[in-house]
């Protein structure tokens, strides 16, 4: 994801002096390298130091600049939290806040290095748009949006590297802001943001040889605006939905389905599968961490076979 | 945007002090009329900046308000009525919108917006102007655009780390069209500066070790201020002029007394403040 964000802006700002790369001494991702050399002005690194990374891309932005603050999830947005709510939200500026590496991304590296609760943070701002693409071809899609389009503050949400694609074959197109079904079937509906869509489709496909029947398996990329009206269709066309998130109980996919599904009276089954409102002191692959807090095929599948609970508080 | 004129004001070489002076006691009693329509948050910081402010658009600054102008920010935005009344007078702002201040009708609040006529950034919450002005003048550079950025700082912001991060930027990046104003009025939230942070001082050192131009001026002299811009070494390095200044000045009792800060004057108050402000105008 990393590698086709970088070759996107690169391809886009070869040819769009507007765009400008700010980062905070993250090491270059592919093209990004070839950016910097090409382009050196048009390539800041704040160094350790993300509060100036923000404040300066929303200075640029009112020059009529285009720029990307590019880090760490845990860096670009918790650390200068402030910043991107008042430099770049309250003054609605066209700055892209890229994330790499969310949830808990970074397996080894410990509970200082992850950001579980990035999309309740970034959608709670009024004006930010909140966007997490599910694969390399979301990637391209989104950050072509963010550097054209978009009139405000963005958050993309992106994952490291060696995601597989997804969306290849799938029924509809990507479009911000709206909910992308990206395999059609009945009864059951499995709705996931972000690279975590590829657990989702590993238990879609078990469900659907468990049924005999296609499941549904939708791309929930845009988190902000969240698209309720699809929301609340595929709610009543389905007697049972899925969501599966790499992020916290609270604030994120799972949190909107669910006032969605208040708001619209549906009928359905809900059931969602986020990370536990926990620190879990592992450490391991991605696989191990997102296995600790019960997000793996396994034990999301066993968990559908037992009753739903109201989740403790 | 306001369709509001915005009369082409070029400084001249000359800045001549007495009509300054002038122009600063009339700033003053007007933010005092202002005071008395709401509870007008902030006379005291806006008195302290009230010469650096004027400096700035008067000395230094080459047209106000237009798009292709220099740039002033209000980065301590608390001190923002000093701004609005030099925008009114300079047509920017209405007299309507200062009858307005601070009321739902109005458009303008105790701290900037961007996107009010004059007002280049939302400031309020402190230590985010730098870091702003850094971009500012950085995106000018990338753009060819021929500005300069001026901004006003409170000493209380320099104890937020992000003006120093900003700071350190602006000296990698060689920003030498950054002109920052350090409003070094010794006063925050809870007394004196020099008592909570005495490690603070000296500034100068300070700031020229993270790579900028440093000089002291008298902040009440608006000549000296105006002068220690333009007669700067030329140098690539972004220019911090420390103002000495007197929160609260031109009003005895409401210099060095934290509670003017927040305060308005009861009309009594107000009658003895118009008087003194008469009084120093000779």
């Amino acid at each position: 994801m990393r590698n086709t964000f970088a070759d996107t802006f690169y391809e886009l700002a070869k040819n769009d002096r507007r765009l400008v790369a700010v980062v905070a001494d993250i090491s270059p991702a592919g093209s990004i390298a070839k950016f910097r050399q090409e382009f050196p002005d048009r390539f800041i690194n704040t160094g350790v130091a993300e509060q100036i990374m923000i404040g300066m891309a929303a200075g640029m932005a009112q020059r009529g600049l285009r720029p990307f603050a590019y880090t760490i999830a845990k860096f670009s947005l918790y650390r200068p939290f402030e910043f991107v709510r008042d430099d770049l939200c309250y003054q609605n500026l066209p700055v892209t806040v890229v994330g790499i590496g969310p949830g808990v991304t970074y397996s080894t590296l410990g509970g200082s290095h992850h950001a579980m609760e990035d999309i309740a943070l970034a959608t709670s701002i009024p004006n930010m748009t909140v966007i997490a693409p599910c694969d390399p071809e979301e990637v391209r899609a989104a950050t072509r949006w963010c550097a054209t389009e978009s009139q405000g503050p963005v958050y993309l949400r992106l994952g490291k590297a060696g995601e597989p694609v997804l969306t290849k074959d799938a029924v509809e197109p990507f479009e911000v802001g709206r909910m992308r079904v990206v395999a059609r079937g009945t009864g059951t509906c499995v709705i996931a943001a972000g690279p975590i869509l590829g657990l989702g489709r590993l238990v879609a496909e078990q469900l659907a040889a468990e049924a005999g029947a296609p499941v549904t398996l939708v791309s929930a990329h845009t988190l902000k605006p969240f698209d309720t009206e699809k929301a609340a269709e595929l709610l009543r066309s389905h007697q049972r939905v899925i969501a599966i998130e790499e992020h916290v109980p609270h604030g994120g996919l799972s949190s909107r389905l669910k006032e969605v599904a208040w708001d619209s009276g549906a009928k359905c089954e809900l059931r969602c599968f986020t990370l536990e409102d926990a620190f879990h002191h592992v450490y391991g692959s991605h696989a191990d961490i997102l296995s600790a807090h019960g997000l793996d095929e396994a034990r999301i599948l066993a968990a559908l076979r037992r009753p739903a609970q109201v989740p403790a508080g | 945007m306001s369709s509001a004129p915005k009369p082409e004001v070029r400084s001249s070489n000359f800045f001549d002090a007495d009509a300054a002076r002038r122009r600063c006691l009339g700033f003053r009693r007007r933010i005092l009329a202002v005071s008395q329509q709401v509870q007008a948050l902030h006379v005291a910081p806006a008195f302290s900046c009230m010469e650096i402010t004027d400096a700035a658009y008067h000395g230094l600054i080459r047209r106000a308000g237009a798009p292709s102008d220099d740039t002033f920010l209000m980065s301590k935005g608390h001190g923002c009525l000093a701004q609005y009344v030099i925008l009114e007078a300079l047509g920017v702002l209405s007299s309507d919108d200062l009858a307005a201040y601070c009321t739902p009708g109005g458009r303008l609040g105790a701290h900037p917006d961007y996107g009010t006529p004059g007002i280049e950034a939302s400031t309020g919450s402190l230590g985010h102007g730098m870091g702003m002005a850094v971009g500012m003048s950085y995106g000018d550079r990338l753009l060819g655009a021929d500005r300069t950025v001026y901004a006003v700082f409170s000493d209380g912001e320099f104890q937020e780390g992000s003006t120093w991060e900003a700071m350190m930027m602006a000296a990698n990046l060689k920003l030498d069209r950054l002109v920052a104003f350090l409003d070094l009025n010794d006063f925050q939230g809870l007394g004196r500066t020099s008592e909570s942070h005495p490690a603070f001082y000296p500034v100068l050192d300070k700031a020229r070790a993270f790579g900028w131009e440093a000089v002291e001026v008298n902040g009440h002299d608006g000549l000296a201020i105006v002068e220690a811009v333009r007669g700067r070494e030329a140098s690539d390095r972004p220019l911090l002029v420390v103002c000495r200044t007197v929160k609260g000045k031109g009003v005895s009792y409401m210099e060095n007394v934290p509670i003017w800060h927040y305060r308005s004057p009861s009309p009594e108050e107000y009658r003895q403040a118009l008087a003194e402000l008469q009084e120093i105008s000779g």
